[in-house]
């Protein structure tokens, strides 16, 4: 599968990585080249690209138009929203997910038909889950439960 | 009308001060505290702090009762997102967004925002009318004021059809290459015809370059009379 992630922040380029070892052809976008280089491994045998991924060029640079997988993970809500909507009605994409921190926001989009994905509602879950599985433990006690 | 500005920048608040001379009912929505007291200090209570982005403080804001929309912060993504929520969430029906690069244009219209005005591109079609439509372009300068120059041969210049034996270039000009239309290199001859659309690399002073550019480029004279 040919997939393009835009943002190598920790879950892009984490992304990027378990893709890439896969075997798909990975291209990362980022509009900072820092990020590459202290997020992704050394062994990342993907493409990376620096630019921004609301500019239409740029998604083509990074072979948009023949993608099969757009992903967009960079820290901005806005600017994956405005990516995930020129990948999927403007490039024709067959898949695209969008993070979307911001629930309305995300709820918003759902309905516009982009595949959304709201880490504060998975990570406010997750926490929740966590906090009423977790049974009360003698002060002090934060070792992990015994296997 | 009640309009609301996503984005109290200098768009927003020249806008804003615009609109309020007008007699309309105007509120800005600033996310930086310090552009907030800046607009309230000359333009009175007309401006509040949050993401215009957000649904929620739309929803405040009374978006829902809008004639107008403006989203005119300095970054499309949010200027488009801004629109997408005040149309999608709240039905707002006049939406206006400010967009920078004008590629973007297309992009905002295929995704229902049809109103979009970049500045970038008023500016370009601007200089596109200063600048001399046939322009020659300055290659490469030699000594003893000698010129190298590029000219695209217009389809309306009068020597169009002509041989180059036919075309009365200005002192110490000479054409020294020609590039036709479907970019296939020439050497000129006195009978070498030129086309519309060839371009020409010719030697000239550099006092002469306006003379050749006129004796390449220029329309024949009007004998209507």
């Amino acid at each position: 599968m040919r997939v393009i992630i835009m943002g190598c922040g920790r879950v892009g380029a984490e992304l990027a990585t378990q893709l890439d070892h896969d075997g798909h052809d990975v291209t990362i976008l980022d509009t900072n080249a820092y990020q590459f280089t202290r997020f992704l491994p050394e062994s990342f045998g993907g493409r990376k690209i620096v630019g921004n991924g609301i500019d239409q060029d740029t998604l083509r640079k990074a072979g948009i138009e023949q993608a099969d997988a757009f992903i967009a993970s960079t820290a901005g809500d806005n600017r994956n929203a405005m990516a995930s909507q020129i990948a999927q009605h403007i490039f024709g994409v067959p898949r695209v997910v969008c993070r979307i921190y911001d629930p309305i926001r995300e709820e918003m989009y759902r309905k516009l038909g982009l595949r959304t994905t709201s880490p504060t509602r998975v990570g406010a879950f997750l926490l929740r889950e966590a906090l009423e599985k977790d049974e009360p433990k003698a002060a002090g006690s934060d070792a992990p439960p015994p296997a | 009308m009640y309009i609301v500005i996503i984005g109290g920048g200098k768009v927003g608040f020249y806008l804003a001060k615009e609109l309020v001379e007008a007699n309309h009912e105007v509120l800005i929505i600033e996310r930086n505290a310090t552009k907030v007291a800046e607009i309230e200090e000359v333009l009175g209570e007309i401006a509040v702090r949050g993401d215009g982005c957000e649904a929620a403080m739309q929803d405040r804001a009374g978006v829902r009762r809008a004639d107008l929309l403006l989203a005119v912060t300095g970054e499309d993504e949010d200027n488009l997102v801004a629109c997408q929520v005040a149309r999608h969430v709240f039905n707002v029906s006049r939406i206006v967004a400010r967009i920078n690069n004008p590629k973007n244009e297309l992009i905002f219209r295929k995704l229902g925002i049809e109103s979009t005005v970049s500045a970038t591109s008023a500016i370009m079609s601007h200089i596109e009318q200063e600048l001399p439509i046939h322009r020659m372009i300055s290659l490469l300068t030699l000594r003893r004021g000698f010129e190298v120059v590029e000219v695209r041969i217009p389809s309306e210049s009068a020597i169009v059809g002509q041989p180059l034996r036919d075309v009365l270039l200005p002192h110490q000009s000479l054409i020294w290459g020609i590039v036709d239309a479907e970019g296939n290199p020439k050497a000129p001859t006195a009978e070498t015809v030129l086309h519309a659309g060839d371009e020409v690399v010719a030697v000239t002073l550099q006092e002469s370059e306006e003379a050749l550019r006129t004796a390449l480029s220029a329309p024949p004279p009007d004998r209507s009379f």
